[in-house]
């Protein structure tokens, strides 16, 4: 029902909204994404929610429906309490990468604020979600509402027949190693429907090939190892792993089937996240460009009242508030600020660009027609590399971006490159790495351990610039490690420029 | 494009989670409760409110970079620096980052949540030791007494009213003139007769026709009819409109310890909590004696210091005098509660006993008296630690057959115990004295 676009027509008046309103709205905007935008985005499903059940989703990271644990309890309760004080407001949506697009409105949104929603979330994160390289390659869009089903089933199912605290205390140690849980480089594309089939196929096999005379042969006298014995060895094992849950689900040698099968669900919910985390400025940047852009030229066409628009504007500037460092309202770089700006200054070098943007980018300064730039960058870019390739000094110097260098040797901090012609370059750079996980996210990898000796697991954490591990929490994990693995657990910290050991964490075989 | 309203799915889908969560962080919700109910008052034990326990206790470690090392940042919102500044460390912080750590790490160190009534009394109670199924019903607010109201035409089947559903049956068919069997029966013997005889055919043709209408008539108007059918209904009764006052009594002279109080507190919050349950209107008056006695507060009943000798006898007087003034006994119900360490000044114990006997135990519906002791305090090894002189007192008018309850308190635990022989007798404690 695709209304026509006749000058004098608004989508709504006043603050009420019913669901035919919702339709007409996500076909005006249809038509401005798909049409003049170019955008691509999966079959959308909105659905309307209540407050509480806007929390719920909160808790459970965004996911519909997700399995059962008492963290997501904990961050209910927290995120209820400041909502309830009144400290924060609720999220006006929450997106999920799956196909069909979801998104969550929330009932208590005015006509103005859904229509924001549905530009923002419905066409911006939509597109970015079914055409950025890393969501396609690492997630799988199909398949993950299914999945997210049966890892809860699976899980149930485990707590009926091993007891809650048993899984419970499972569930804490994976959650522990959740970030140490995905795999960085690629290996193939991730393929969640058949996960479940997987799993029933793999308990056939054993059942099947299940034969108790195996249990009667004598066990044969190990020989000391030779040293070809430990590289075959270590070849065997996929060593060194950065994947610390495939590691221990493949070769932990004390766990039961069912618990490498919740190792995997977690690893496998953890890799899905992995392309949210990399593209956070993109992804807000693209989603708040496309509600912007939407939203102008729906006012524009006259669909869209004058007091709408200043109520989009008033939510959309405070949505890209960005505080200086002093601030006291300052916690980081807005991702929603600083994608947005990017996304804008993209469009301004297309359309009007100076002497400067020409220099610094030859390739698109002056073409006219952003859009394919920008669908380009989202297509094939993600945050670090995205800022590395398209901050432009103008946008360095309007947010007054400076490099300050933090080193716990020296006695002050030092302002090490700042928002001039000799420091473009280095904040740029600088700032990149912010969004690089490989340089913000510790580098810790399975690096031997003998099966036929003591078992003992080693790893390494490749200290860049002397940045250690948080002690108190290094040791928590440890031990989480060690209840996993059944054995003794040594980390060592070795420096990342020369290998020298800085520190070593080591536990105990859980008793 | 889908548009679902998914506002009328079953809410509290984090209900389990949470449950998990508060079991997980069991013991230290209950410090953090104990620690909240002893600020607050006695009548707000029974509302929820927020609580706030340690962040370590339910931290979710993981790998993180600690502090030390080169970092670099880069900020927004550049003033007056240049390349090349040197810029003092902030205190406390590393660097001039702001945050950059965890959402939850660092800064905060308590994590403050709300607990519903339910939660919050469950926990509470928990703590006292109460058998489960006392806590149950402190706990289950809506505790209607279900009364027969007249019918319905929508109910569960349980309520199905068949009596009254047949006479709505059988007066529909009498007014719709519904054939009856009978009569039908009566047609067909009278087919059977005239069959075969010639010369009756047109009879027959006509006898048969009725026959027929009959039939019909008695398919399209059915036996019952889902407009017949009526239920039971019930209507939830109103508690009756009853009141009582709880006198609180307590010596607060030197030698009774906070510790002893908060004894006392406990105990006088349960006996709101269960009176809470059977009256609509509790009132609570605090009377603090040392040697002489005065009506106050709960503020300065719990918390203000005194100092003095112990003549217990002065309480009663003012609850006598109180009772006479505002609680007449025909229109109140009266409880009283008194917390003592059981010392009393000689000689006052027998003008203590013969208020009790004459004024107080006759308007009263019950008295309790509570001995608080330290915990783990015996006395001397081997020697016994003899009676007080309240005690003694209060144990020869029990053995007289005065309606007294009584008990010596040195633990949590033992409070409960004290309320079996008040409510077992009246129903709200049924097989939970094991």
């Amino acid at each position: 029902m695709n209304a026509p676009v006749d000058g004098g027509r608004l989508l709504w008046q006043g603050a009420d909204w019913d669901f035919a309103t919702l339709e007409r709205i996500h076909d005006a905007c249809a038509q401005v994404a798909t049409g003049e935008m170019g955008l691509e985005v999966y079959p959308n499903r909105i659905e309307v929610i209540s407050a509480e059940q806007m929390l719920d989703a909160y808790a459970s990271t965004g996911l519909p429906l997700f399995y059962r644990h008492w963290s997501f309890g904990k961050h209910f309760a927290q995120h209820e309490a400041m909502y309830r004080r009144g400290l924060r407001g609720l999220a006006y949506e929450i997106v999920i990468n799956a196909e069909p697009c979801v998104s969550y409105v929330m009932e208590e949104n005015t006509a103005t604020m859904q229509a924001l929603v549905i530009a923002h979330a419905a066409f911006g994160h939509n597109h970015f979600f079914r055409n950025n390289r890393l969501f396609r390659e690492w997630t799988d869009a199909r398949g993950i509402l299914d999945y997210l089903e049966f890892a809860r089933g699976y899980i149930q199912s485990c707590e009926e027949r091993f007891g809650e605290p048993e899984v419970e205390r499972l569930l804490d140690s994976a959650h522990a190693l959740m970030n140490q849980g995905v795999h960085r480089h690629r290996r193939r594309a991730p393929d969640l429907l058949s996960e479940q089939r997987r799993e029933q196929e793999r308990r056939q096999h054993d059942e099947r090939m299940y034969n108790v005379l195996w249990s009667t042969l004598p066990e044969r006298a190990s020989a000391p190892p030779s040293q070809g014995e430990t590289a075959r060895r270590r070849a065997l094992l996929q060593l060194p792993q950065e994947n610390l849950l495939y590691f221990l689900e493949k070769s932990a040698p004390r766990l039961a089937p069912w618990q490498r099968e919740v190792l995997r669900i977690v690893r496998n919910i953890a890799q899905y996240f992995l392309p949210q985390r990399q593209t956070k400025v993109m992804n807000e940047g693209c989603a708040t460009y496309t509600h912007h852009r939407i939203l102008h030229r729906l006012h524009e066409q006259g669909r869209i009242s004058d007091g709408a628009l200043l109520e989009v504007l008033h939510s959309h500037a405070a949505v890209i508030f960005q505080p200086g460092f002093d601030d006291p309202r300052y916690s980081g770089i807005n991702p929603y600020a600083l994608g947005f700006a990017m996304m804008s200054d993209i469009e301004r070098i297309c359309r009007s660009p100076t002497e400067e943007d020409r220099q610094w980018f030859p390739d698109f300064a002056g073409c006219g027609e952003p859009m394919p730039v920008l669908r380009h960058a989202w297509t094939e870019f993600r945050d670090e590399s995205f800022i590395l390739q398209y901050l432009s000094p103008h946008l360095i110097r309007e947010m007054r971006l400076f490099h300050l260098l933090d080193d716990a040797a020296a006695p002050v901090l030092r302002v090490a490159a700042m928002h001039d012609e000799r420091g473009y370059r280095r904040v740029r750079q600088a700032l990149a790495r912010q969004y690089d996980p490989a340089w913000t996210d510790p580098d810790i990898q399975v690096v031997d351990v003998d099966l036929a000796g003591d078992r003992r697991l080693i790893l390494e954490h490749a200290a860049i610039d002397g940045r250690l591990l948080d002690e108190k929490d290094a040791k928590q994990v440890m031990r989480h490690l060690a209840s996993l693995w059944g054995y003794e657990v040594l980390l060592r910290e070795v420096a990342a420029a020369g290998g020298a050991t800085l520190r070593e964490h080591a536990v105990g075989p859980p008793r | 494009m889908q548009i679902l309203d998914r506002r009328l799915n079953p809410s509290g889908r984090s209900l389990p989670n949470r449950q998990r969560f508060l079991r997980r962080a069991k013991a230290l919700v209950q410090e953090a409760v104990r620690d909240a109910s002893a600020k607050r008052g006695i009548r707000a034990a029974d509302t929820g409110g927020e609580v706030s326990i340690p962040l370590h206790g339910i931290r979710e470690p993981n790998f993180q970079l600690g502090a030390g090392g080169r970092r670099d940042h880069v900020l927004p919102g550049n003033k007056q620096y240049r390349e090349g500044d040197e810029i003092a460390r902030p205190q406390g912080g590393e660097g001039g980052s702001g945050s950059e750590g965890a959402p939850e790490g660092g800064g905060e160190d308590a994590f403050r949540f709300a607990l519903s009534r339910e939660e919050f009394l469950s926990i509470y109670l928990d703590d006292l030791e109460l058998p489960d199924l006392a806590k149950r019903r402190l706990i289950d607010a809506s505790d209607p007494a279900w009364q027969r109201a007249g019918y319905a035409v929508s109910g569960t089947p349980a309520n199905l009213s068949i009596a009254r559903t047949m006479r709505n049956s059988l007066s529909r068919r009498i007014a719709l003139k519904r054939p009856k069997p009978e009569a039908a029966a009566v047609l067909e013997a009278e087919i059977a007769a005239l069959d075969g005889k010639p010369d009756q055919a047109e009879q027959l043709l006509r006898l048969r026709a009725e026959l027929e209408r009959q039939l019909l008539r008695a398919r399209r108007i059915p036996y019952i009819d889902p407009i017949d059918v009526r239920y039971r209904r019930f209507e939830p009764q109103p508690r009756p409109v009853a009141r009582a006052v709880m006198f609180c009594l307590m010596d607060v002279s030197g030698s009774m310890t906070e510790e002893m109080k908060d004894l006392a507190k406990r105990f006088y919050t349960l006996l709101y909590l269960f009176l809470q349950r059977r009256y609509k209107h509790v009132e609570i008056v605090f009377i603090r004696h040392t040697h002489e006695a005065s009506e106050v507060d709960e503020e300065a009943f719990f918390h203000s210091r005194e100092t003095g000798g112990t003549l217990v006898s002065t309480a009663l007087v003012e609850m006598q005098r109180i009772v006479a003034d505002r609680f007449p006994p025909s229109d109140w119900n009266i409880y009283a509660a008194q917390a003592s360490d059981g010392d009393n000044a000689a000689g006052d114990s027998q003008r203590t006993g013969q208020l009790l006997v004459e004024h107080i135990l006759p308007a009263c519906q019950y008295y309790a008296y509570i001995e608080v002791g330290r915990d783990g305090d015996q006395g001397i090894p081997g020697f016994p630690r003899g009676a007080t002189d309240l005690w003694r007192t209060y144990e020869a008018l029990a053995a007289a057959g005065a309606p007294l309850a009584m008990k010596k308190v040195r633990h949590r635990q033992d409070i409960f115990p004290v309320f079996r022989e008040l409510f077992a007798k009246r129903g709200l404690l049924d097989g939970a004295s094991a």
